[in-house]
């Protein structure tokens, strides 16, 4: 019998496990100067319809158009119209608005929870902006911009975010797990990944019944790390799925900096390569890097050129959410530092700069903003706030388990009744 | 009238739903050109064309995952799982997404597919190619789980499973593929011709979900089985002369209670029987039901024979699968009380 090999018998060094940490805690001065930001507009552009290979130097580039001036430079300028950028900032505007009321709202007690999106309003809206209305977007929790952008009622959110009378899920799921199929918005699943595989199935039914329509699905850096998402770009290869899959790289899941999710050995943008899908990587704090980055895309699916991987590098610049105190992992002012700064700073100085905006007018965008979501909340919270629902529709809560209410679910539906009446001291129904 | 086994019944209730509805489409590892291991899907690509049935990547989770895409578009995905021990890739797009989207949507989306999959053992399968994972699925709220025992069942339960707008689960007793199987291994195998079951009419029809079959009516003892099992049961009631009732679920979920119901208040004994590990199987929800609806009926404890508690062994295969002896020791008791 031999004896079992030891390290310190052999002529090798001892291994060493590698666990990735950021570069600054709570308490140290965050310097970004390491980042590389490529110049705005030096990234090219190839052909839409190009093979997926022409695209992959862009992996490691980023895909800038506004310069530190606010100016549209280089061949990803999407030369859109003054009312399309000011209708792009008007809704980023109001989803930072209507974010921070209703992370109010959560610490008044209106609700349970609540997730900002403090810095990545672009990367939703101009997606939104860019895709057709009726193209079909899987969303993570952070992609609200999508539905405001697409015209969805703020108050319909809010009473979601409510489980009051007027929601339309009836109180059974979670603050901000919207759901809209008439504006393209899939359900959201508090299980993360899920909805990667899902958008691929989407595009590819939409490809089975020769259907002009394409999907998009988010995912998070941190969550590219779960199984779905390479089950997600398997698919999209193998079957050339009409699918646009965006991961927004807010540089944290949670209390994890994205080199725990594999971003210290490469950028998320590269995962195509192995795949063979078109990839980017693009400045999501650029209204119009990420609105031509989709629309190229949507050109490739559109044209059965195949699927594109898109990074949106970007900047978590609040909490995760409600439940979250990010001085507990990292320092305070690291989203000051963030060099790619701030997305509606960045489009408005780009508006000014084209004579299409001014500081007048701006702050009276914002005015408009706060008082379209103080009036959707007033509506919203007269359907009642989450401390007084729950019991009028206890029959709802058995239903849709099923197309139709098996034996059990009656039982147990009579049963929950029967506790309700006895609690309340009166009938419900 | 023809005769199928129950693969053939399988392929034709594939056949019949695809032809009726174009919004179907087939896919899982080996199910497109080749047909699929046990030939479930044979002929179906070369039928309706590579959009309508295909394969796809080995990863369960991506199976399961395009497939709910697919259902929100609005197709009605069957998708095949290779080996019902290979499922728990897809279980979190199972038991998180599709279960729930009714739900979580109020009705907005919904998940109108099938999962097949063959399960169960006897066939010196092992660890991974043995095991009965129903009650993973019976305990999610949303799903239903469907158990073929016949080819006539097979049949009419998976069309009628394909037009159910609720997902379902349908696991299929790869025992039973060419014929039934009684539990004596030292015997010849007998196929499905000489089965009454096996005369499957062509075209349409469909067994209804929910609704269990009183394979053998009897008045002494009611036995539950379902899959394999009830070959097995109705073998073991036979041979041992008991004038027992021996009801073939079909449905896990949604059960049909009123069945049991009755026959238990008849008999006042029950044996329920499963090929599943024990603790916490389907057959521990038969026991609790029957003893909360039938507890002044019965007279004798409600007995359950199932398989031990241990992953699936190869050697040990008629040790472990719940054969003869065990059925015969279990009834005996039951009867004795």
């Amino acid at each position: 019998m031999s004896e079992p090999a030891s390290p310190t018998l052999r002529n090798a060094p001892r291994l060493a496990l590698h666990v990735p940490e950021p570069t600054y805690r709570p308490g140290d001065t965050p310097d970004f100067s390491k980042v590389v930001v490529p110049a705005a507009g030096s990234a090219p552009r190839p052909d839409s319809s190009a093979p997926s290979a022409d695209s992959h130097p862009l992996v490691n580039h980023l895909v800038r158009v506004l310069d530190e001036d606010g100016r549209a430079v280089g061949p990803w300028d999407p030369r859109l119209s003054p009312d399309i950028l000011r209708k792009m900032l008007a809704d980023m505007v109001t989803v930072r608005v209507f974010d921070d009321r209703m992370y109010r709202a959560q610490r008044q007690g209106k609700t349970s929870f609540y997730m900002k999106c403090t810095g990545e309003e672009a990367i939703a809206v101009a997606a939104a902006t860019a895709l057709d209305r009726d193209d079909m977007c899987f969303p993570t929790y952070r992609q609200q911009g999508l539905l405001v952008a697409r015209g969805y009622p703020l108050v319909d959110m809010m009473c979601q975010i409510y489980s009051n009378a007027g929601d339309k899920l009836h109180g059974r799921q979670l603050p901000i797990m919207y759901s809209d199929k008439p504006h393209g918005f899939f359900s959201i699943s508090g299980n993360l990944g899920t909805q990667y595989p899902q958008a691929v199935g989407w595009a590819m039914a939409s490809a089975i019944k020769g259907d002009s329509r394409i999907a998009m699905g988010w995912i998070g850096e941190g969550a590219t790390a779960e199984g779905d998402f390479h089950s997600a770009l398997t698919f999209a290869a193998v079957y050339q799925a009409p699918v646009i899959l965006a991961v927004v790289n807010n540089q944290w899941a949670i209390s994890s900096f994205s080199g725990i999710a594999g971003a210290e050995q490469s950028t998320f943008a590269a995962r195509a390569v192995g795949y063979g899908i078109a990839g980017l990587r693009v400045d999501g704090n650029d209204a119009l890097a990420v609105y031509a980055a989709v629309q190229w895309a949507s050109e490739r699916a559109r044209a059965n050129a195949g699927p594109s991987l898109i990074e949106f590098f970007t900047y978590r610049a609040e909490g995760h959410s409600t439940s979250d105190d990010p001085t507990g992992y990292r320092p305070a002012g690291e989203a000051q530092q963030w060099p790619l700064g701030d997305p509606v700073e960045r489009l408005k100085a780009h508006l000014v700069g084209l004579g299409e905006w001014d500081d007048e007018r701006h702050a009276a965008l914002v005015a408009d903003a706060d008082k379209a979501v103080r009036a959707a909340q007033k509506q919203a919270e007269a359907q009642g706030i989450l401390p007084q629902q729950g019991f009028d529709r206890i029959g709802s809560m058995f239903e849709d388990v099923y197309s139709d209410t098996p034996w059990h679910l009656a039982e147990q539906r009579d049963a929950a009744l029967g506790e309700a009446r006895i609690f309340l001291g009166r009938d419900v129904a | 009238m023809p005769t199928k086994n129950m693969i053939e019944a399988i392929n034709d209730a594939h056949r019949v739903t695809m032809a009726a509805d174009p919004d179907i489409v087939v896919f899982g590892e080996d199910v497109g050109y080749f047909g699929g291991v046990f030939r479930a899907t044979a002929g179906l690509q070369q039928e309706f064309g590579k959009t309508r049935c295909f394969d796809a990547p080995i990863s369960e989770g991506g199976i399961i995952g395009a497939a709910v895409g697919m259902a929100a578009y609005g197709l009605k995905p069957v998708v095949e799982i290779q080996f019902a021990d290979y499922i728990y890739p897809g279980y979190d797009q199972i038991v998180s997404e599709v279960a729930r989207m009714r739900y979580r949507t109020a009705g907005e989306w919904t998940m109108p597919m099938v999962i097949r999959s063959p399960y169960g053992g006897g066939i010196f399968g092992g660890q991974t190619h043995s095991q009965s994972p129903e009650a993973l699925f019976t305990h999610v709220a949303g799903l239903k789980v469907v158990i073929p025992s016949t080819p006539l069942d097979a049949k009419g339960l998976l069309i009628a499973a394909i037009e159910d707008p609720d997902p379902v689960l349908f696991f299929e007793p790869k025992r039973i593929y060419n014929g039934p199987f009684d539990g004596h291994h030292d015997r010849p195998v007998t196929p499905w011709a000489r089965h009454p079951d096996s005369e499957v009419p062509d075209g349409h029809y469909t067994v209804p979900l929910g609704k269990a079959r009183i394979v053998r009516p009897g008045n002494d003892l009611t036995v539950i089985a379902y899959g394999t099992m009830v070959h097995v049961a109705l073998a073991a009631v036979e041979e041992n002369g008991i004038d027992a009732e021996v009801i073939d679920l079909r449905t896990l979920v949604p059960l049909d209670i009123a069945t049991i119901e009755e026959s238990v208040k008849k008999t006042g004994r029950a044996l329920v029987v499963q090929e599943a590990t024990k603790t916490s199987g389907f057959g521990s929800e038969l026991a609790t039901l029957i003893q909360e609806r039938c507890f002044y009926h019965l007279e004798a404890p409600v007995a359950r024979v199932t398989g031990w508690d241990t992953p699936y062994p190869h050697a040990y295969e008629w040790i472990y699968f719940p054969g003869p002896i065990r059925m015969r020791q279990a009834l005996e008791k039951v009867m004795a009380e």
